[in-house]
């Protein structure tokens, strides 16, 4: 076994543990050390609780002494994306508006996770309120990415990406929306999985688009989110939209790792043009891989994909203004008085509130949804996007009549510098063009790694996209092309990152 | 805010013979679940404070709502009750707009799919006739919390130096039945508008759903209302009177605004589209919000619910289980007991419909049940605040007490004035009526020997009276009797006093 137990994965972990050959509290400190280490330049975390985390620790530690079964995961520390409240941890989405709330209640994920015996190490740093795919909206400052600090760790779950890159946790929680899990673990070169909607409870998730978002696992590897998945998954009384089937058999699919006879469709619509040489090669790699191992490929077209994109910036802005009315300084979070108005009025203080505690990509949304839903304006842009969504679904039908599941990059382009994209919102809008129709139709999807773009040795993410309520095909596939490739690769991919504690880190540069 | 300047109103004769009204109205009805509309929270009126709360109905970031589906039960028997469709397929609509006492900012509502639409309700008036009133739709939504605004002198947000918020009310349950533009009432429009929430308010009652206490709030009405010249058929701009909270008000607010838009209209003005405030003491209504085409409250379907899809054989089972609507089970109990409308409409005013069904039921005539019920008892709970049916309940006085009392006259064992004291005597808590005339030694006089004794010393002592008798004049009897029961301390059955005295001076 390795002496670094920030090393090994979840997994490995959790036999170590079952075996008592090492504690919960030797893990759990292990990961509070490494976060100490590298966490300064990296700002995986907006928030670390050590002494919460080691206590969760010591109780394990404990009831598995007195021969208390538990949970295989039990001991086994997460990291947690800073928009699931957690009761008495701090809780901002990476806005100003929530600084200093701690929740009086526990996201029901949080609650499975704390049943299941997983300390919690810390939050972790997104784009406020999970709008963008770099993390330079977080109110907090940005997360670097662990393979080049010059670069974003993509976005919006950042930091929960960034935390398993970088072997400070060894699972994390994301939310996705449009491809916030998906293209940071594409951009670290991590396993990222966003279930079937209505897969994980949404209740204590703080709501970005409500109709589009769904937690699921961030970790090193297709195993590990599968373990992870099968915690945090299931129907819960507390949230009308979550799915009454059991969780899909998603370890058992990983542990098998079978793709013979599987059809893999490739979406036309999703490769090739718009897409990075070094991205695209990894990809045409991958489904080799996949072929050798005994798939089939079809070719499909999803022609409604275009228009994705356009639909999901009027959907999901519309849920935005509506469900961030509720941060009005009337009950918690942030309240700030207009300045010189002497006896300022309930609507003036929500108003300089709003104004103060929300950044610049929260008030576009905000205004795009607002003028989205208005009387008159409302069937040419809430009503024909939810059209289109009707549209993707039907694609998505069609094309898995033909393929078990589909195939393409995860993101368009390796992490980009920071400040690149800052001030054109439309090109940032771009990294997420082949994640987005997985949310808007609700079906299941996961990115993993697929090797280095050759010009620029930067992590490239493969994604699968399976049927709804059939997330196991995710498993099955992805551990797959895991293996073939971590055994073409000599190890996993992770390991040919930065040594970030060898490294100097010169203090911020471009950064705000 | 003092308002010193009163709005001109036009005399109700001038206002009805030029103006023909328009009037809708909108009710507000508070379920009575026991939780609340999305979340566990308990619904007890009068709790402390922000006591019944939790993160869904305090709008905490992450909450999210589930819906109760005793409410929705209760929303479809409502519709079913108004003689509505029952939607098979809608949904909750998100209503934007920001308001210190609403957690979420949006109200959880329903917008273009009602749970119950296209209905109607059909109204008894004074005059015997009937008024069908449309019903447009009844839908599901969530109440919001409660403002106190301290320091003003009006208890109005003006002046106020700070506010106080209760979340209890936020997110009970509420049904919102909206009108269709009633027209062609004419001069009857306020006696229209009480008729319809008084009919309103005991279907709902009836149906068990609601408490339906408009002092307390969980029935609230507004009132919508415009005038167009009679004769023509084009609607004029409405005012909305909101909270007009007793069914006397109703009456009223509907009358004051006929007049003040008439003012407004017969001096050649428009009326402006705003809400108005109902104020009880005065009669008036004063100027709201102005209600400009600029308020948009940017509905779009509740993402964090799913649809509603009630199965066609659960609306058959509920519409199977409605019971009998009130106007109906009215007419047909005031058939089988013979009430005139006076005597009937004091009972229902005074709840005793279900007491007196039952006594009947227990044996007692029609008759007796009603005087027992609406007398003495009545005069007790009236005083103790309260009313029979409670009191009653409170005591432990049945309607098997009354029908046991009503036993003992026409069994002559009891006449009509120990059958009061035995029933002061049940309600004084001292048993049955049986046991209290036992322990009160209540017994009508069945000794002829002592009844004929009595007669025969009562004629002796009035000679006069007696002559004039047997001269024919029957009618001089009654002071005869009284004189009788006096001497037999009350315990004379007056019929067998009469019989003996007529016999005795030639009159039988």
């Amino acid at each position: 076994m390795t002496t670094d137990l920030t090393r090994s994965t979840a997994a490995e972990l959790a036999d170590l543990l079952t075996r008592r050959e090492v504690s919960a509290r030797e893990v759990t400190q292990a990961h509070l050390d490494r976060t100490r280490a590298v966490d300064g330049p990296v700002h995986a975390y907006l928030h670390v609780d050590e002494e919460g985390a080691l206590a969760a620790a010591a109780d394990i530690d404990a009831r598995r002494a007195g021969g208390e079964e538990l949970h295989a995961l039990a001991g086994v520390p997460i990291a947690v994306k800073d928009v699931v409240v957690t009761k008495g941890l701090p809780t901002t989405a990476g806005s100003r508006i929530l600084q200093g709330w701690v929740p009086p209640y526990d996201a029901t994920l949080v609650t499975r996770l704390r049943a299941a015996g997983m300390p919690i190490l810390g939050k972790t740093n997104m784009d406020e309120f999970a709008m963008g795919s770099s993390t330079e909206h977080s109110a907090y400052g940005p997360t670097r990415n662990p393979w080049d600090l010059g670069r974003i760790p993509g976005g919006s779950g950042g930091g929960s990406a960034a935390a398993i890159a970088s072997f400070q946790a060894p699972l994390a929680i994301g939310t996705d929306t449009g491809g916030s899990i998906r293209q940071p673990a594409a951009v670290t070169g991590t396993v990222g999985t966003k279930p079937t909607y209505g897969g994980v409870s949404r209740y204590g998730l703080i709501a970005m688009a409500s109709s589009l978002d769904q937690a699921g696992p961030c970790t090193r590897t297709v195993l590990d989110a599968a373990l992870l998945h099968e915690v945090i998954g299931g129907h819960d009384v507390m949230d009308s939209t979550s799915l009454t089937a059991p969780v899909p058999a998603v370890v058992a699919a990983a542990r098998r790792a079978e793709v013979t006879g599987l059809r893999i469709g490739i979406v036309r619509e999703l490769t090739g043009e718009g897409f990075q040489p070094g991205v695209q090669a990894r990809f045409e790699e991958a489904v080799a891989h996949l072929v050798d191992a005994g798939a089939e490929v079809v070719e499909v077209s999803c022609p409604s994909f275009t228009s994705a994109l356009a639909a999901y910036y009027l959907v999901m802005p519309s849920e935005v203004s509506s469900n961030l009315a509720k941060f009005d300084a009337m009950r918690y979070g942030l309240r700030v008085w207009p300045e010189g108005v002497a006896d300022a009025s309930a609507e003036q203080v929500m108003a300089a509130t709003r104004d103060a505690g929300f950044g610049d990509e929260v008030k576009r949304r905000i205004i795009l949804g607002t003028y989205a839903l208005s009387s008159g304006y409302y069937d040419a842009y809430y009503g024909s996007a939810q059209k289109v969504r009707t549209l993707i679904a039907r694609d998505f039908a069609a094309a898995f009549e033909v393929a078990d599941v589909l195939v393409s990059p995860t993101s368009p382009t390796t992490a980009f510098a920071f400040g690149e994209k800052m001030s054109d919102p439309l090109s940032m809008y771009m990294q997420d063009i082949a994640t987005i129709p997985a949310n808007l139709a609700g079906v299941p999807g996961m990115s993993v790694p697929s090797g280095l773009a050759d010009e620029d040795g930067l992590p490239v993410g493969f994604q699968i996209l399976a049927p709804a309520m059939a997330d196991e095909r995710l498993y099955a596939v992805g551990a797959a092309l895991e293996a073939r490739l971590t055994a073409a690769w000599g190890g996993p991919l992770l390991a040919r990152a930065q040594d970030l504690t060898a490294q100097s880190i010169a203090p911020t540069e471009a950064l705000s | 805010m003092t308002t010193t300047a009163h709005d001109a109103v036009l005399g109700w004769e001038a206002t009805v013979t030029a103006y023909e009204p328009v009037m809708g109205l909108e009710v507000h009805v508070e379920l009575g679940t026991a939780t609340k509309m999305f979340c566990g929270c308990p619904t007890t009126f009068g709790a402390q404070p922000n006591s019944q709360v939790c993160p869904v109905c305090l709008g905490l970031p992450g909450a999210l709502p589930v819906v109760n589906e005793v409410a929705v039960e209760s929303a479809i028997r409502i519709g079913l009750a108004l003689n509505c469709e029952i939607a098979p397929w809608c949904r909750f609509a998100r209503k934007n707009y920001f308001y210190p006492d609403m957690p979420k900012n949006f109200q959880t509502s329903q917008y273009d799919e009602p749970i119950a639409f296209n209905g109607h309700l059909d109204v008894d008036l004074e005059d015997g006739s009937a008024y069908r009133v449309e019903i447009e739709r009844a839908h599901m939504e969530e109440d919001t919390g409660k403002s106190l605004h301290v320091g003003g002198a009006t208890g109005r947000i003006h002046g106020a130096t700070h506010s106080l918020v209760d979340y209890n009310r936020a997110g009970i349950p509420l049904i919102e039945i909206v009108t269709k533009p009633m027209t062609g009432a004419g001069e009857r429009a306020p006696e229209i508008a009480r008729a319809y929430v008084a009919t309103l308010r005991d279907l709902l009652l009836g149906l068990g759903v609601s408490d339906v206490k408009m002092e307390q709030g969980s029935m609230r009405c507004d009132v919508n209302l415009s005038l167009m010249p009679r004769g023509s058929a084009e609607f004029g701009t409405r005012s909305e009177t909101k909270n007009v909270n007793s069914l006397r008000s109703v009456e009223r607010a509907v009358r004051f605004e006929m007049t003040r838009h008439a003012a407004i209209l017969s001096a050649g003005g428009s009326v402006v589209q705003e809400t108005r405030h109902w104020h009880e003491d005065t009669g008036m209504t004063t100027a709201g919000r102005v209600k400009s085409d600029a308020e948009d409250y940017r509905y779009f379907p509740e993402p964090d619910l799913v649809p509603l899809a009630p199965p066609a054989e659960v609306v058959a089972a509920l519409r199977a289980s409605l019971p009998e609507p009130p106007v109906a089970r009215r007419k047909r109990l005031q058939d089988a007991w013979g009430y005139s409308d006076l005597e009937l409409r004091d009972v229902v005013n005074a709840g005793l419909l279900d007491l007196i069904e039952q006594t009947v039921a227990a044996g007692a005539s029609p008759a007796a049940a009603r005087k027992w019920w609406s007398g003495e008892i009545a005069r007790r709970a009236n005083a103790e605040g309260t009313d029979v049916a409670s009191y009653a309940g409170q005591l432990g006085v049945t309607p098997a007490h009354v029908a046991e009392l009503e036993a003992l006259v026409t069994s002559s064992r009891l006449n009509d004035s120990m059958a009061r004291q035995a029933w002061e005597g049940v309600l004084d808590g001292e048993g049955s009526p049986t046991a209290v005339a036992d322990a009160r030694g209540l017994q009508l006089v069945a000794d002829t020997g002592a009844l004929a004794a009595a007669v025969e010393k009562v004629i002796a002592a009035n000679p006069e009276v007696a002559e004039k008798i047997r001269d024919g004049k029957v009618q001089a009897v009654g002071a005869l009797i009284g004189q009788v029961m006096k001497e037999m301390r009350g315990q004379a059955d007056a019929a067998a006093a009469r019989e003996l005295i007529l016999s005795l001076l030639g009159q039988a």
